[in-house]
C-alpha cells in the first residue's frame, strides 16, 4: 500500500505497487457486476415502474401512476394480504416447530443424526418438487381427504386446496414442511453453542429442566431467532416457485403472492410498468425487515 | 555501517499515534530486544521493519540501503512469528525451503540449505512431517529454521517463546542465545518478558506509548534506569520505590523516610554517588529506588566489616522460592520486598535486621519520575 | 445438554417415551410425503384411483419412470424430462465452478489484503444475497437480449453466476477470516506474491469451505425455477421448469404416477448430494446466518 513518500525516500518499486493494486483488481469485476446487475438493475426497475410500459419497456414517464394503479388493484391486495397471512404463519410455525424439535433432539437421543437428516432433507428439494408433491397429497379426490375417508371418517373434509378461502393455508403447510428442518438446525447449533456451565449453574440453583430451557436457554438464543426470522421472511417474500407448483395462484387468484403477481403481470400480461412497481414494493418489504435487523446487529456489536 | 537503522519513524493508525519518532541504530551481529508493556508499539515497530505495515513518516535502512518503501520480500528480512505461522499443508522440508523456492534458488542449493538448517536445529528427523504433527517446541524450531535457511541480513523474532510452557521457554531461550553466538546474526527481538530481554540482549530498547524510553545494554538498563518506568519494568520482583525526603547530613546527604509510630529512618546517601543536581532537591520529596537484592540478611559475625546501612523491620510475609526467600516488610509508610538467602530463618511477625547496599540505590524526582542520581 | 444428570424415576421414563414418540411422529411428517411420492410413482394408474395414498403398490412398475423420462408431455413437446435433466447439469456445473472460484478469490482478497474500503466493498456485494430477484428480472431480460443470450444456456449460466457470487464470497470471506493473517505475512516475507500465496498457502486448506460452497450453489441453482422460467426457451429449460410444465399441462387424464416419477427425477440429484454430504450442506446453511 503506497502512502505519500517523504522527500528522502525512494518511491515504491513497480512490483510493490502492483501487489498493492492486485486485490482491488481481483475484486473489481465482482464489484462491477454487483453495481450493474444488482444496484443498476434495481434502479432500472424503479425507472420502469415510473413509466407506462406495457409489452415492451417505453420510457414515457407517468410519475407514480403505476403505484396508484397497484393500490387500486384488487388482485394486488389479495396478494399482499396473502403474503401477510402466509408469511406470519409460516415464520411462527417454523420457529415453534424448529425450536421444539431442536430442544427435543438436544436430549441425548441415540438416533439424533438420523432424525436430523430426516427433518432437514426437504430443504434440499426444489420448491417446485415440494409443490408438486403436496398438490398430490392435498388432492381432495385422491389425497389425504380420500385416504382418511377410506378409514371410516366419511365426513372428513380437507379440500383446502380448492377452497378460495382456505387455499393460502396449504401454502403454509408445504412451506413449513420444507423449511422447518432448517430452523431446527439453526436452533440446534445455537443450543450446542451455549456454555455448559450456565446450565450447570442453573441446575445447582435447583431449576427443573423445562424451567432451565425457558428462563436460561431461550434468552441465549435470541440472535438465532433473529437470524431465523430474517431468513424465513426472506423466503416468504420471494415465494414464487411454491405457489406456481402447488396452486398456480388459484383457485382464481386466491393464493396469489406478490412474487407471482409480479411475474404474471410483467411477463404474461404485458404490464411491465405495473409489474415493476410491484417488484419495487417487494424490495421495499425486504428492506423493511433487513434494515432494522442490520441496525440492531450493529448496535449490539458496538455494545458487546 | 549500521546493519539496521530506524530513523524518526512515525506510525499513525488514523488519528492514533502508535509510534512517535522512533530512532534506533544497531550494528551487524547485534542482538537488539524491544521490550515494553502491551500496546507500547513494539510489535508495530517490528511489522514496520519487516515491511508488513507502511510507516507514516521516517526511514528504515538495512545495510545502508533505504528500504522504507520496499515490499517485505525485497528487504531480505526473515521473521519468526509468535504463532510460528507454519504453512499447514506443507511438510517441514517444504516450509523451510519455501522462501528459497520463491527466490528461485536452484533445487540442489535448496536441499543443502534445508539439511544445514535441520542439522543445526536438530529437526532432521521431522522433515517429512506436517506442522499439525509437531509439538509446540518443534514447531518453534521449524519456524526458526525457515528464517535461518534464507540467511537474510536481519532476523526478526516476534515473541517467539510466548506460546511455550515455562520450562521449554527457558530451554529455547538458551538455544537462541547459543545460535546467536555461533552464527553472529543481526537480530531484532520483541518480548514482554524482561527476563528474556536481560538474558538474550546485547542492547535493550525499553518502549512505552510509542517512545523508546531507554536504549542501552542490559547492565545499563538494569542498574542505571533513566526513569521510574524503566526501573520498575526491568527486574523481577520489581524495584522498590520508597518515598523519602532529601536532607543535608553533615557534608553529604541523607534520605529521611517517615515512619509512623517510630523514629524516622535515615539512610545516608553514599558520597561516591553525589551529583551536582542533588542540591536543588534538598528538603524536597524524592523517590528512593532499591532493588530487592540490595537488601541482605545481617550476619552478626561480620557486623564490624559490613558495608551498607543497618535497619530493622517487622517481617509481614515470607515467600520462599527455593533458591532464595522474598520478604515483605514495612519501610516507613510503605511495604517493600527484600530478597535474602534461602537459609534465613524468620517467621511473619518477627523483627529482622537487614543491611542495605546504598551504593546501588537510585533516586528519582517525585514529580517527573526522572532519575536524579 | 449432554452432561445433564437424568433422574431414573418412572415419571422420567414416561417423559422420555413421550419425547421419542413426538420425535418419531415428526419424522413421519417429514418422511411420508417422500414415501408417498415414491410409491405413487411405481403404481399403475388403476391402482391409484382404486386405492389411497398409503396403500402399498400391488403391481409395481417402472413404466411411469420411463414415460416421465422420455415421453411425457411438457407443454407442446412430448419428450419427457430427460433432456431437460441434462440441461440442468449443463447449466449448473459451469455456474457452480465459476461462482465458487470467483467467491474464493474475492474472500481471499477481502480478508488477507485489506485496504481502505474493503469492508464497504464486502457489504456492497453482500446485499446481493438479500434482494428479491423479481426486482432484477425485467432488466436482466433486456440485458440478455442485448448480449444475444436470451433463452440460452449461457445466459442462464451468466445469471446464476452473477447472483451466486454474493453467496460464495460470503462463505469464503467468513472462512478466511478464521485463518491467521500471520500465514500470509510469513509468505510475503518469503517472497510470495498475491496469487502465489492463494494457490500455495490458502487453497490447500480451503477444502471444507469449497465443499460447502459447491453443495450450496449446486442445490440453489439446480432447484431454481424463477430464472429458469424467465430466461429459457423450450430447448434450454432446466428440469424444474420442465417438471412444472409436465404437471400443469392438462391434456386428458392426469397421470399422477408419471407426475411423481418426474418429480423424483428432478429431486434426485440434490437429494443424493444431501445424503452423501449433508453435514456440509448444513454448514452452508448456517454459515450465512452466523454472520461474522
Amino acid at each position: 500500500m503506497s502512502e505519500t513518500p517523504t522527500r528522502t525516500a525512494l518511491r515504491p518499486t513497480a512490483s510493490g505497487r502492483l501487489q498493492a493494486w492486485l486485490p482491488r483488481l481481483v475484486l473489481a469485476p465482482s464489484v462491477a457486476v454487483s453495481l450493474f446487475f444488482v444496484y443498476g438493475f434495481m434502479l432500472w426497475t424503479f425507472v420502469l415502474s415510473l413509466t407506462s410500459s406495457r409489452m415492451l419497456p417505453s420510457y414515457d414517464f407517468v410519475g407514480f401512476g403505476q403505484y396508484a394503479r397497484l393500490m387500486a388493484n384488487e388482485r394486488w391486495w389479495v396478494a399482499s394480504t396473502n403474503l401477510m397471512i402466509f408469511g406470519t404463519l409460516f415464520i411462527v410455525i417454523c420457529l415453534v416447530l424448529g425450536a421444539l424439535l431442536a430442544m427435543l433432539l438436544d436430549q441425548k437421543i441415540r438416533q439424533e443424526g438420523a432424525l436430523r437428516t430426516v427433518y432437514l432433507y426437504p430443504m434440499a428439494l426444489s420448491f417446485i418438487v415440494t409443490g408438486v408433491v403436496w398438490k398430490w397429497l392435498l388432492n381432495p379426490q385422491l389425497g389425504i381427504q380420500a385416504m382418511v375417508r377410506s378409514w371410516g371418517f366419511e365426513s372428513f373434509e380437507f379440500d383446502w386446496i380448492v377452497d378460495p378461502d382456505m387455499a393460502v393455508y396449504t401454502l403454509v403447510i408445504a412451506a413449513v414442511w420444507q423449511a422447518s428442518g432448517f430452523v431446527m438446525a439453526l436452533f440446534l447449533a445455537g443450543l450446542r453453542g451455549i456454555d455448559d456451565s450456565i446450565i450447570k449453574a442453573a441446575q445447582l440453583d435447583g431449576a427443573s429442566l423445562p424451567r432451565i430451557y425457558w428462563r436460561v436457554v431461550m434468552p441465549c438464543l435470541r440472535p438465532v431467532v433473529f437470524s431465523a426470522v430474517m431468513i424465513l421472511a426472506h423466503i416468504a417474500i420471494k415465494s414464487f416457485d411454491l405457489v406456481v407448483a402447488l396452486t398456480g395462484g388459484g383457485p382464481g387468484y386466491a393464493t396469489d403472492l406478490p412474487a407471482t403477481f409480479m411475474y404474471t403481470h410483467a411477463f404474461n400480461r404485458a404490464q411491465i410498468g405495473l409489474g415493476s412497481a410491484s417488484a419495487m414494493l417487494m424490495l421495499g418489504g425486504v428492506l423493511a425487515i433487513l434494515i432494522p435487523y442490520l441496525y440492531s446487529e450493529l448496535r449490539s456489536r458496538k455494545h458487546g | 555501517m549500521a546493519a539496521l537503522e530506524i530513523h524518526n519513524v512515525r506510525k499513525e493508525f488514523g488519528s492514533e499515534r502508535v509510534l512517535k519518532d522512533v530512532s534506533i541504530s544497531i550494528d551487524s551481529g547485534e542482538f537488539l530486544i524491544l521490550v515494553g508493556p502491551s500496546g507500547c508499539g513494539k510489535s508495530t515497530l517490528m511489522n514496520a521493519i519487516a515491511g508488513l505495515e507502511p510507516v507514516t513518516s521516517g526511514n528504515i535502512y538495512i545495510d545502508g540501503e533505504d528500504v522504507t518503501w520496499r515490499t517485505p520480500a525485497e528487504r531480505d528480512i526473515a521473521m519468526v512469528f509468535q504463532s510460528y505461522a507454519l504453512y499447514p499443508s506443507m511438510t517441514v522440508r517444504q516450509n523451510i525451503s519455501f522462501g528459497l523456492e520463491m527466490r528461485k534458488v536452484p533445487k540442489a542449493e535448496r536441499e543443502a540449505a534445508v539439511e544445514r538448517v535441520a542439522d543445526l536445529l536438530q529437526i532432521s528427523h521431522l522433515l517429512e512431517r506436517k506442522p499439525a504433527q509437531l509439538s509446540g517446541g518443534q514447531r518453534q524450531r521449524v519456524a526458526m529454521g525457515r528464517a535461518l535457511a534464507r540467511e537474510p541480513k536481519v532476523y526478526l523474532f516476534d515473541e517467539p517463546l510466548s506460546n511455550l510452557d515455562a520450562k521449554l521457554r527457558v530451554d529455547m531461550r538458551t538455544e537462541i542465545k547459543k545460535l546467536h553466538q555461533r552464527l553472529g546474526t543481526t537480530i531484532v527481538y520483541v518480548t514482554h518478558d524482561q527476563v528474556e530481554a536481560m538474558t538474550l540482549a546485547d542492547c535493550i530498547a525499553v518502549m512505552r506509548d510509542g517512545h523508546i524510553l531507554q536504549l542501552g545494554s542490559p547492565d545499563e538498563v538494569y542498574n542505571n534506569p533513566v526513569d521510574m518506568f524503566v526501573a520498575g519494568f526491568m527486574g523481577s520482583p520489581s524495584m522498590n520505590f520508597i518515598r523519602a525526603t532529601l536532607e543535608a547530613d553533615g557534608d553529604g546527604y541523607a534520605l529521611r523516610i517517615a515512619t509512623p509510630d517510630e523514629a524516622d529512618l535515615l539512610l545516608p546517601w553514599p558520597t561516591a554517588r553525589h551529583t551536582a543536581g542533588l542540591v536543588e532537591q534538598l528538603d524536597k520529596p524524592v523517590i528512593l529506588g532499591l532493588r530487592p537484592e540490595h537488601f541482605s540478611e545481617e550476619d552478626v559475625r561480620l557486623s564490624e566489616q559490613a558495608e551498607g546501612t543497618l535497619l530493622e523491620a517487622k517481617v509481614s510475609v515470607v515467600e520462599p522460592t527455593g533458591a532464595d526467600i522474598l520478604l515483605r516488610l514495612p519501610l516507613g509508610e510503605q511495604e517493600i520486598t527484600a530478597r535474602v538467602g534461602p537459609k534465613c530463618e524468620v517467621s511473619p511477625g518477627e523483627r529482622l535486621a537487614l543491611r542495605v547496599d546504598m551504593s546501588r540505590a537510585v533516586l528519582f524526582d517525585a514529580e517527573t519520575e526522572q532519575r536524579l542520581a | 445438554m449432554a452432561n445433564v444428570i437424568r433422574r431414573q424415576t418412572p415419571a422420567a421414563k414416561l417423559w422420555r417415551g413421550v419425547l421419542y414418540a413426538v420425535l418419531v411422529i415428526a419424522a413421519l411428517f417429514y418422511v411420508l410425503p417422500l414415501v408417498v411420492m415414491l410409491m405413487t410413482s411405481i403404481k399403475p394408474l388403476s391402482e391409484i384411483s382404486a386405492g389411497t395414498l398409503l396403500s402399498l403398490p400391488q403391481n409395481p412398475t417402472l413404466a411411469p419412470w420411463t414415460k416421465a423420462w422420455g415421453e411425457a408431455c411438457t407443454g407442446m413437446r412430448c419428450e419427457g424430462v430427460g433432456g431437460y435433466f441434462w440441461n440442468s447439469f449443463a447449466i449448473v456445473i459451469p455456474a457452480v465452478l465459476i461462482s465458487t472460484a470467483v467467491g474464493a478469490l474475492n474472500g481471499y482478497a477481502l480478508t488477507k489484503w485489506r485496504f481502505k474500503g474493503s469492508e464497504l466493498v464486502f457489504a456492497l456485494m453482500l446485499f446481493g444475497c438479500f434482494i428479491p430477484f423479481q426486482v432484477v428480472l425485467l432488466p436482466m431480460a433486456q440485458t440478455l437480449g442485448w448480449l444475444g443470450l436470451s433463452s440460452s444456456r449461457a445466459g442462464l449460466i451468466l445469471v446464476h453466476v452473477v447472483f451466486g457470487i454474493a453467496f460464495t464470497t460470503l462463505f469464503f470471506r467468513n472462512f478466511y477470516v478464521g485463518i491467521p493473517n500471520e500465514l500470509v505475512s510469513a509468505a510475503k516475507l518469503d517472497g510470495a506474491g498475491f496469487f502465489r500465496i492463494f494457490w500455495r498457502i490458502l487453497l490447500p486448506v480451503s477444502a471444507p469451505i469449497i465443499v460447502v460452497s459447491v453443495i450450496w450453489q449446486f442445490t440453489q441453482i439446480w432447484n431454481d425455477f424463477l430464472f429458469g422460467v424467465a430466461f429459457s426457451a423450450h430447448d434450454t429449460q432446466p428440469v424444474t421448469v420442465a417438471l412444472n410444465n409436465l404437471v400443469n399441462t392438462s391434456t386428458g387424464v392426469r397421470e399422477y404416477n408419471v407426475d411423481m416419477a418426474a418429480a423424483m427425477i428432478a429431486a434426485l440429484p440434490t437429494l443424493v448430494v444431501y445424503v452423501l454430504a449433508g453435514k456440509y450442506f448444513v454448514r452452508g446453511l448456517t454459515a450465512g446466518s452466523v454472520k461474522g
